[in-house]
Protein backbone atom coordinates (compact mmCIF):
# COMPACT_ATOMS: atom_id res chain seq x y z
CA UNK A 1 0.00 0.00 0.00
CA UNK A 2 1.48 3.12 -1.13
CA UNK A 3 1.01 6.13 1.13
CA UNK A 4 -1.42 7.89 -1.12
CA UNK A 5 -3.58 4.83 -1.09
CA UNK A 6 -3.90 4.41 2.84
CA UNK A 7 -7.94 4.83 3.10
CA UNK A 8 -9.80 8.28 4.29
CA UNK A 9 -13.26 6.37 4.21
CA UNK A 10 -15.99 7.30 6.69
CA UNK A 11 -15.97 5.03 9.89
CA UNK A 12 -16.72 4.55 13.55
CA UNK A 13 -13.32 5.88 14.33
CA UNK A 14 -14.09 8.81 12.77
CA UNK A 15 -17.33 9.45 14.24
CA UNK A 16 -15.34 9.65 17.43
CA UNK A 17 -12.78 11.73 15.95
CA UNK A 18 -10.18 8.72 16.12
CA UNK A 19 -7.60 8.38 13.50
CA UNK A 20 -5.85 4.94 13.20
CA UNK A 21 -2.39 4.64 12.30
CA UNK A 22 -1.32 2.45 9.80
CA UNK A 23 2.26 2.10 7.70
CA UNK A 24 2.86 2.51 3.98
CA UNK A 25 5.54 3.19 1.37
CA UNK A 26 6.46 6.62 0.21
CA UNK A 27 7.32 7.51 -3.03
CA UNK A 28 10.86 6.35 -2.24
CA UNK A 29 10.33 2.92 -1.05
CA UNK A 30 10.73 4.11 2.77
CA UNK A 31 8.07 2.93 5.22
CA UNK A 32 6.36 5.56 6.79
CA UNK A 33 2.93 5.86 9.57
CA UNK A 34 -0.05 7.60 8.01
CA UNK A 35 -3.00 8.41 9.84
CA UNK A 36 -6.01 6.78 8.45
CA UNK A 37 -9.88 7.93 9.06
CA UNK A 38 -10.60 4.50 8.67
CA UNK A 39 -11.37 1.54 5.44
CA UNK A 40 -15.03 0.78 4.04
CA UNK A 41 -14.22 -2.88 3.96
CA UNK A 42 -13.87 -2.82 7.69
CA UNK A 43 -16.74 -0.77 8.42
CA UNK A 44 -19.22 -3.42 6.32
CA UNK A 45 -18.25 -6.24 8.58
CA UNK A 46 -18.22 -4.57 11.94
CA UNK A 47 -21.89 -3.46 10.78
CA UNK A 48 -22.65 -6.87 9.34
CA UNK A 49 -21.29 -8.02 13.13
CA UNK A 50 -23.64 -5.50 14.86
CA UNK A 51 -26.81 -6.78 12.57
CA UNK A 52 -25.76 -10.55 13.36
CA UNK A 53 -25.66 -9.71 17.32
CA UNK A 54 -28.67 -7.47 17.02
CA UNK A 55 -30.70 -10.44 15.56
CA UNK A 56 -29.47 -12.46 18.05
CA UNK A 57 -30.71 -9.71 20.49
CA UNK A 58 -34.43 -10.00 19.20
CA UNK A 59 -34.38 -13.54 18.96
CA UNK A 60 -33.60 -13.90 22.87
CA UNK A 61 -36.21 -11.57 23.06
CA UNK A 62 -38.95 -13.41 21.51
CA UNK A 63 -37.63 -16.67 23.07
CA UNK A 64 -38.03 -15.09 26.66
CA UNK A 65 -41.71 -13.92 25.19
CA UNK A 66 -42.60 -16.94 24.52
CA UNK A 67 -41.28 -18.72 27.80
CA UNK A 68 -38.53 -20.74 26.06
CA UNK A 69 -35.59 -19.05 28.31
CA UNK A 70 -35.22 -17.06 31.22
CA UNK A 71 -34.23 -13.23 30.91
CA UNK A 72 -30.94 -14.06 31.75
CA UNK A 73 -30.19 -14.66 28.19
CA UNK A 74 -31.86 -11.77 26.66
CA UNK A 75 -29.32 -9.73 29.23
CA UNK A 76 -26.75 -11.81 27.68
CA UNK A 77 -27.22 -11.13 24.37
CA UNK A 78 -27.42 -7.45 25.29
CA UNK A 79 -24.41 -7.49 26.71
CA UNK A 80 -22.47 -9.31 23.65
CA UNK A 81 -21.76 -12.43 25.84
CA UNK A 82 -21.38 -15.65 25.76
CA UNK A 83 -21.96 -18.69 28.04
CA UNK A 84 -18.10 -18.83 29.32
CA UNK A 85 -18.15 -14.91 29.69
CA UNK A 86 -21.49 -15.21 31.96
CA UNK A 87 -20.37 -17.72 33.65
CA UNK A 88 -16.95 -15.60 34.39
CA UNK A 89 -18.69 -12.44 35.63
CA UNK A 90 -20.89 -14.19 38.15
CA UNK A 91 -18.28 -16.55 38.81
CA UNK A 92 -20.18 -19.50 39.07
CA UNK A 93 -19.87 -22.71 36.55
CA UNK A 94 -21.24 -22.83 33.27
CA UNK A 95 -23.37 -25.45 33.13
CA UNK A 96 -25.02 -23.76 36.34
CA UNK A 97 -25.17 -20.44 34.31
CA UNK A 98 -26.97 -22.56 31.51
CA UNK A 99 -29.74 -23.73 33.72
CA UNK A 100 -30.46 -20.46 34.81
CA UNK A 101 -31.06 -20.10 31.12
CA UNK A 102 -34.07 -22.03 31.84
CA UNK A 103 -37.86 -19.90 32.28
CA UNK A 104 -38.92 -22.66 35.57
CA UNK A 105 -35.07 -22.72 37.24
CA UNK A 106 -34.82 -18.98 36.73
CA UNK A 107 -38.54 -18.99 38.59
CA UNK A 108 -37.06 -20.38 41.95
CA UNK A 109 -33.68 -18.35 42.08
CA UNK A 110 -32.74 -16.59 45.28
CA UNK A 111 -32.81 -13.04 45.91
CA UNK A 112 -29.11 -13.54 46.20
CA UNK A 113 -28.26 -14.92 43.01
CA UNK A 114 -30.39 -13.12 40.62
CA UNK A 115 -29.04 -9.87 42.33
CA UNK A 116 -25.78 -10.77 40.89
CA UNK A 117 -26.90 -11.25 37.59
CA UNK A 118 -28.45 -8.14 37.79
CA UNK A 119 -25.25 -6.35 39.04
CA UNK A 120 -23.50 -7.74 36.07
CA UNK A 121 -25.92 -6.74 33.52
CA UNK A 122 -26.08 -3.15 35.40
CA UNK A 123 -29.71 -3.12 35.89
CA UNK A 124 -32.42 -3.65 38.75
CA UNK A 125 -33.52 -6.68 40.34
CA UNK A 126 -36.94 -6.32 39.09
CA UNK A 127 -35.79 -5.49 36.05
CA UNK A 128 -34.67 -8.66 35.49
CA UNK A 129 -37.36 -10.52 36.85
CA UNK A 130 -40.03 -7.91 34.90
CA UNK A 131 -38.96 -8.48 31.77
CA UNK A 132 -42.04 -8.17 29.19
CA UNK A 133 -40.11 -6.36 26.35
CA UNK B 1 1.44 13.41 40.05
CA UNK B 2 1.97 13.26 35.73
CA UNK B 3 4.78 11.99 34.81
CA UNK B 4 6.67 13.96 31.70
CA UNK B 5 4.95 11.13 29.19
CA UNK B 6 4.76 11.53 25.90
CA UNK B 7 2.35 9.44 24.07
CA UNK B 8 3.07 8.26 20.53
CA UNK B 9 0.69 6.85 18.47
CA UNK B 10 1.10 3.14 17.30
CA UNK B 11 -0.60 0.64 14.77
CA UNK B 12 -1.04 -1.85 17.57
CA UNK B 13 -2.03 -1.42 21.12
CA UNK B 14 1.14 -4.08 22.67
CA UNK B 15 3.50 -2.18 20.75
CA UNK B 16 2.68 1.20 21.19
CA UNK B 17 2.67 0.59 25.22
CA UNK B 18 6.43 -0.92 24.76
CA UNK B 19 7.39 2.34 22.73
CA UNK B 20 5.65 4.52 25.17
CA UNK B 21 7.29 3.09 28.21
CA UNK B 22 10.83 2.59 27.15
CA UNK B 23 10.53 5.76 25.63
CA UNK B 24 10.01 7.55 28.91
CA UNK B 25 12.80 5.73 30.51
CA UNK B 26 15.36 6.98 27.92
CA UNK B 27 14.88 4.02 25.98
CA UNK B 28 13.92 4.96 21.85
CA UNK B 29 12.82 2.48 19.64
CA UNK B 30 10.52 2.71 16.83
CA UNK B 31 7.29 0.34 16.87
CA UNK B 32 7.92 -1.98 13.92
CA UNK B 33 11.32 -2.36 15.34
CA UNK B 34 9.88 -3.11 18.56
CA UNK B 35 7.30 -5.57 16.71
CA UNK B 36 10.04 -7.25 14.93
CA UNK B 37 12.32 -8.05 18.37
CA UNK B 38 9.21 -9.50 19.73
CA UNK B 39 8.06 -11.97 16.17
CA UNK B 40 4.82 -10.57 16.95
CA UNK B 41 3.83 -11.93 13.37
CA UNK B 42 1.90 -14.75 13.92
CA UNK B 43 -1.50 -16.83 12.73
CA UNK B 44 -3.20 -19.36 14.86
CA UNK B 45 -6.18 -21.00 13.65
CA UNK B 46 -8.81 -22.39 16.82
CA UNK B 47 -11.68 -23.67 14.75
CA UNK B 48 -12.63 -25.56 18.49
CA UNK B 49 -12.30 -22.65 20.89
CA UNK B 50 -15.26 -20.13 20.26
CA UNK B 51 -14.76 -16.34 20.38
CA UNK B 52 -17.41 -14.08 19.29
CA UNK B 53 -19.70 -16.88 18.39
CA UNK B 54 -16.63 -17.63 15.61
CA UNK B 55 -14.03 -20.35 15.21
CA UNK B 56 -10.87 -18.29 17.02
CA UNK B 57 -8.92 -16.98 14.63
CA UNK B 58 -5.71 -14.90 15.64
CA UNK B 59 -3.07 -12.72 14.22
CA UNK B 60 -0.50 -12.49 16.87
CA UNK B 61 0.95 -14.49 19.66
CA UNK B 62 -0.47 -14.80 23.03
CA UNK B 63 -0.81 -10.94 24.77
CA UNK B 64 2.12 -10.22 26.43
CA UNK B 65 4.45 -12.11 24.29
CA UNK B 66 5.28 -9.56 22.19
CA UNK B 67 6.96 -7.39 25.08
CA UNK B 68 8.06 -10.34 27.08
CA UNK B 69 10.55 -11.56 23.97
CA UNK B 70 11.54 -8.29 23.00
CA UNK B 71 12.78 -7.43 26.79
CA UNK B 72 13.47 -10.84 27.08
CA UNK B 73 16.45 -10.20 23.79
CA UNK B 74 17.59 -6.59 24.77
CA UNK B 75 18.18 -7.53 27.93
CA UNK B 76 15.69 -5.02 29.43
CA UNK B 77 14.00 -6.02 33.07
CA UNK B 78 10.07 -6.13 33.18
CA UNK B 79 8.09 -6.38 36.34
CA UNK B 80 4.64 -7.91 36.09
CA UNK B 81 1.92 -8.02 38.79
CA UNK B 82 -1.53 -9.63 38.43
CA UNK B 83 -3.72 -8.88 41.62
CA UNK B 84 -6.93 -11.14 43.17
CA UNK B 85 -8.07 -7.91 44.98
CA UNK B 86 -9.09 -5.54 43.06
CA UNK B 87 -7.73 -2.66 46.16
CA UNK B 88 -4.30 -3.87 46.11
CA UNK B 89 -4.44 -3.23 42.22
CA UNK B 90 -5.17 0.17 42.56
CA UNK B 91 -3.31 0.86 45.29
CA UNK B 92 0.18 -0.51 43.05
CA UNK B 93 -1.09 1.38 40.30
CA UNK B 94 -1.01 4.87 42.78
CA UNK B 95 1.98 3.98 44.36
CA UNK B 96 3.77 3.64 40.68
CA UNK B 97 2.44 6.90 39.76
CA UNK B 98 2.92 9.00 42.64
CA UNK B 99 6.95 7.72 42.07
CA UNK B 100 6.33 8.85 38.20
CA UNK B 101 6.31 5.48 37.16
CA UNK B 102 4.01 5.15 33.80
CA UNK B 103 2.59 2.00 34.04
CA UNK B 104 1.20 -0.54 31.68
CA UNK B 105 -2.12 -2.42 32.37
CA UNK B 106 -3.76 -5.26 30.37
CA UNK B 107 -7.50 -4.44 30.04
CA UNK B 108 -10.46 -5.30 28.60
CA UNK B 109 -12.08 -3.84 25.28
CA UNK B 110 -15.92 -3.80 26.32
CA UNK B 111 -16.08 -1.29 29.05
CA UNK B 112 -13.94 1.26 27.43
CA UNK B 113 -16.20 4.42 27.16
CA UNK B 114 -13.87 6.18 24.62
CA UNK B 115 -14.60 3.33 21.96
CA UNK B 116 -16.61 3.49 19.68
CA UNK B 117 -19.55 0.95 19.86
CA UNK B 118 -18.89 -1.04 16.61
CA UNK B 119 -15.24 -1.85 18.58
CA UNK B 120 -17.24 -2.98 22.09
CA UNK B 121 -16.75 -6.83 22.49
CA UNK B 122 -15.75 -8.80 24.99
CA UNK B 123 -11.95 -9.11 24.56
CA UNK B 124 -9.37 -8.93 27.15
CA UNK B 125 -6.03 -8.15 26.19
CA UNK B 126 -5.86 -4.64 25.45
CA UNK B 127 -3.07 -2.67 26.39
CA UNK B 128 -2.40 0.85 27.88
CA UNK B 129 -0.26 2.86 29.51
CA UNK B 130 -1.09 4.88 32.70
CA UNK B 131 0.66 7.96 32.74
CA UNK B 132 -0.93 10.44 35.95
CA UNK B 133 -3.80 10.63 38.06
CA UNK B 134 -5.46 14.05 37.97
CA UNK B 135 -8.34 14.96 40.69
CA UNK B 136 -8.77 11.58 41.27
CA UNK B 137 -9.34 10.66 37.35
CA UNK B 138 -6.62 8.13 35.95
CA UNK B 139 -4.98 9.82 32.57
CA UNK B 140 -4.50 7.26 29.98
CA UNK B 141 -2.34 6.83 26.62
CA UNK B 142 -4.14 4.20 24.36
CA UNK B 143 -1.51 3.92 21.38
CA UNK B 144 -3.94 3.15 18.92
CA UNK B 145 -5.54 6.82 19.74
CA UNK B 146 -4.09 9.79 18.46
CA UNK B 147 -5.09 11.76 21.81
CA UNK B 148 -4.65 10.81 25.59
CA UNK B 149 -7.90 10.16 27.29
CA UNK B 150 -8.84 9.78 30.99
CA UNK B 151 -10.97 7.35 33.08
CA UNK B 152 -11.74 7.69 36.86
CA UNK B 153 -11.26 5.16 39.02
CA UNK B 154 -14.43 3.23 39.06
CA UNK B 155 -14.12 2.62 35.01
CA UNK B 156 -10.61 1.73 35.34
CA UNK B 157 -11.33 -0.81 38.14
CA UNK B 158 -14.48 -2.35 35.62
CA UNK B 159 -11.57 -2.62 32.56
CA UNK B 160 -8.96 -4.17 34.44
CA UNK B 161 -10.90 -6.48 35.95
CA UNK B 162 -12.72 -7.59 33.19
CA UNK B 163 -14.01 -11.15 33.15
CA UNK B 164 -13.68 -14.02 30.81
CA UNK B 165 -11.04 -15.65 28.62
CA UNK B 166 -7.67 -14.02 29.11
CA UNK B 167 -9.06 -11.76 32.22
CA UNK B 168 -6.66 -9.78 32.91
CA UNK B 169 -7.11 -10.08 36.64
CA UNK B 170 -5.78 -6.50 37.18
CA UNK B 171 -2.46 -7.20 35.49
CA UNK B 172 0.20 -3.99 35.29
CA UNK B 173 3.29 -3.94 33.83
CA UNK B 174 6.48 -1.75 33.87
CA UNK B 175 10.45 -1.92 32.59
CA UNK B 176 12.76 -1.25 35.77
CA UNK B 177 15.57 -1.02 34.12
CA UNK B 178 17.48 -0.55 30.26
CA UNK B 179 20.28 -1.29 29.08
CA UNK B 180 22.44 1.41 27.22
CA UNK B 181 22.82 1.66 23.29
CA UNK B 182 23.56 -1.91 22.34
CA UNK B 183 24.14 -3.74 19.75
CA UNK B 184 21.07 -5.31 17.77
CA UNK B 185 22.53 -7.26 15.09
CA UNK B 186 22.41 -10.86 17.38
CA UNK B 187 18.26 -9.95 18.71
CA UNK B 188 17.56 -9.19 14.98
CA UNK B 189 18.69 -12.40 13.85
CA UNK B 190 17.38 -13.70 16.64
CA UNK B 191 14.22 -12.57 16.43
CA UNK B 192 13.64 -13.07 12.63
CA UNK B 193 14.20 -16.77 12.51
CA UNK B 194 12.01 -17.35 15.57
CA UNK B 195 9.19 -15.65 13.09
CA UNK B 196 9.97 -17.98 10.55
CA UNK B 197 10.13 -20.85 12.65
CA UNK B 198 6.27 -19.84 14.26
CA UNK B 199 5.15 -19.56 10.34
CA UNK B 200 6.58 -22.68 8.90
CA UNK B 201 5.89 -24.49 12.01
CA UNK B 202 5.40 -28.40 11.22
CA UNK B 203 1.73 -28.35 12.83
CA UNK B 204 -1.72 -27.43 11.08
CA UNK B 205 -3.14 -25.21 14.12
CA UNK B 206 0.14 -21.94 13.65
CA UNK B 207 1.71 -20.68 10.65
CA UNK B 208 0.86 -21.07 6.94
CA UNK B 209 -0.50 -24.41 7.73
CA UNK B 210 -3.05 -22.82 9.96
CA UNK B 211 -3.61 -20.31 6.90
CA UNK B 212 -4.42 -23.16 4.85
CA UNK B 213 -6.86 -24.96 7.26
CA UNK B 214 -9.04 -21.69 7.60
CA UNK B 215 -8.78 -21.63 3.31
CA UNK B 216 -10.92 -25.46 3.58
CA UNK B 217 -12.59 -24.51 6.42
CA UNK B 218 -14.44 -21.55 4.23
CA UNK B 219 -15.64 -24.48 1.64
CA UNK B 220 -16.65 -26.86 4.49
CA UNK B 221 -18.11 -23.59 6.50
CA UNK B 222 -20.47 -22.95 3.34
CA UNK B 223 -21.70 -26.58 3.00
CA UNK B 224 -21.94 -27.44 6.25
CA UNK B 225 -23.41 -24.57 8.47
CA UNK B 226 -24.82 -22.18 5.29
CA UNK B 227 -24.61 -18.60 3.61
CA UNK B 228 -25.56 -16.68 6.58
CA UNK B 229 -22.87 -18.58 9.34
CA UNK B 230 -20.00 -18.35 7.03
CA UNK B 231 -20.40 -15.08 6.38
CA UNK B 232 -20.36 -14.65 9.82
CA UNK B 233 -17.49 -16.07 10.36
CA UNK B 234 -15.63 -14.13 7.70
CA UNK B 235 -17.00 -10.91 9.13
CA UNK B 236 -15.10 -11.73 12.04
CA UNK B 237 -12.10 -13.23 10.42
CA UNK B 238 -11.74 -9.75 8.89
CA UNK B 239 -12.49 -8.03 11.81
CA UNK B 240 -9.34 -9.94 13.40
CA UNK B 241 -7.33 -9.09 10.29
CA UNK B 242 -8.03 -5.47 10.27
CA UNK B 243 -9.44 -4.31 13.25
CA UNK B 244 -6.66 -2.46 16.24
CA UNK B 245 -5.21 -4.47 18.32
CA UNK B 246 -4.99 -7.30 16.37
CA UNK B 247 -3.86 -6.61 12.61
CA UNK B 248 -3.19 -9.15 9.96
CA UNK B 249 -2.75 -7.18 6.68
CA UNK B 250 -1.64 -4.09 8.91
CA UNK B 251 0.95 -6.32 10.77
CA UNK B 252 2.50 -7.21 7.54
CA UNK B 253 3.46 -3.54 7.06
CA UNK B 254 4.58 -3.07 9.98
CA UNK B 255 6.70 -6.33 9.78
CA UNK B 256 7.92 -4.88 5.98
CA UNK B 257 9.20 -1.43 8.08
CA UNK B 258 10.84 -3.86 10.34
CA UNK B 259 12.64 -5.56 7.82
CA UNK B 260 13.73 -2.51 5.96
CA UNK B 261 15.20 -0.45 9.61
CA UNK B 262 16.73 -4.24 10.22
CA UNK B 263 18.07 -4.52 6.49
CA UNK B 264 19.57 -0.66 6.76
CA UNK B 265 21.34 -1.70 10.28
CA UNK B 266 22.40 -4.98 9.16
CA UNK B 267 23.31 -3.32 5.68
CA UNK B 268 21.85 -6.78 4.46
CA UNK B 269 19.90 -5.74 0.59
CA UNK B 270 18.25 -9.10 0.95
CA UNK B 271 16.25 -7.91 4.08
CA UNK B 272 15.67 -4.55 2.31
CA UNK B 273 14.28 -6.48 -1.09
CA UNK B 274 12.40 -9.01 1.35
CA UNK B 275 10.97 -5.93 3.37
CA UNK B 276 8.92 -4.48 -0.49
CA UNK B 277 8.03 -8.00 -1.12
CA UNK B 278 6.65 -8.28 2.60
CA UNK B 279 4.69 -5.25 1.45
CA UNK B 280 3.23 -6.33 -1.60
CA UNK B 281 1.99 -9.65 0.31
CA UNK B 282 0.47 -7.40 2.82
CA UNK B 283 -1.22 -5.81 0.13
CA UNK B 284 -2.48 -9.11 -1.00
CA UNK B 285 -3.85 -9.08 2.44
CA UNK B 286 -6.00 -5.93 2.20
CA UNK B 287 -7.18 -7.25 -1.15
CA UNK B 288 -8.39 -10.47 0.36
CA UNK B 289 -10.52 -8.50 2.83
CA UNK B 290 -11.93 -6.14 0.68
CA UNK B 291 -13.32 -9.41 -1.29
CA UNK B 292 -14.93 -10.90 1.33
CA UNK B 293 -16.26 -7.77 2.90
CA UNK B 294 -18.26 -7.63 -0.32
CA UNK B 295 -19.33 -11.33 0.06
CA UNK B 296 -20.59 -10.51 3.39
CA UNK B 297 -22.35 -7.15 2.11
CA UNK B 298 -23.56 -8.91 -0.82
CA UNK B 299 -24.59 -12.41 0.45
CA UNK B 300 -24.06 -13.86 -2.69
CA UNK B 301 -25.66 -17.49 -2.87
CA UNK B 302 -23.32 -19.03 -5.28
CA UNK B 303 -20.58 -21.37 -4.23
CA UNK B 304 -18.04 -19.67 -6.71
CA UNK B 305 -17.47 -16.90 -4.04
CA UNK B 306 -16.37 -18.96 -1.38
CA UNK B 307 -14.21 -21.09 -3.77
CA UNK B 308 -12.71 -17.80 -4.95
CA UNK B 309 -11.92 -16.94 -1.42
CA UNK B 310 -10.74 -20.21 -0.07
CA UNK B 311 -8.12 -19.92 -3.56
CA UNK B 312 -6.89 -16.63 -2.50
CA UNK B 313 -6.20 -17.40 1.55
CA UNK B 314 -3.99 -20.89 -0.49
CA UNK B 315 -2.29 -18.24 -2.88
CA UNK B 316 -1.47 -15.80 0.39
CA UNK B 317 -0.16 -19.20 2.26
CA UNK B 318 1.94 -20.12 -0.91
CA UNK B 319 3.47 -17.24 -0.93
CA UNK B 320 4.18 -16.29 2.67
CA UNK B 321 5.62 -20.14 2.95
CA UNK B 322 8.39 -19.20 0.01
CA UNK B 323 8.99 -15.80 1.51
CA UNK B 324 9.51 -17.03 5.05
CA UNK B 325 11.57 -19.75 3.67
CA UNK B 326 13.60 -16.82 1.62
CA UNK B 327 13.80 -14.50 4.76
CA UNK B 328 15.33 -17.37 6.80
CA UNK B 329 18.11 -18.15 4.43
CA UNK B 330 18.49 -13.96 4.93
CA UNK B 331 20.02 -13.65 8.02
Amino acid sequence: MKKNEVPQDDSPLKRKNINEMVYAVDDDGKFVSVQSTGWEAKTVVQHENLEVLDQRIQQALNDVKAGNVSPIVYFMELNRMDWQTLAAYVGKWTFFVKRHGKPNVFKNLNTKTLQKYADVFGISLNDLQNLKG
Amino acid sequence: MQADFQHKQAAHCENGAIVNLLGDKGFKISEPMAFGLGSGLFFVYLPFLKINHAPGISYRPMPGKIFNRMAKRLGIKVQRFKFSDPKKAQQKLDENLSKNIPTGLVVGVYNLPYFPDEYRFHFNAHNIVVFGKKNGNYLISDSVMDYTVSLNEDELEKVRYAKGALAPKGHLYYPVSVPDAMDLTNPIKKAIKQTCNDMLAPVPLVGVKAIRWVAKDILKWHKKLGVAKTNYNLANMIRMQEEIGTGGGGFRFIYAAFLQEAGEYLKNQELLNLSQEMALIGDKWRDFALEASRVVKKRSNTENVYQVLSNDLMKLADMEEAFFKKLKKAV
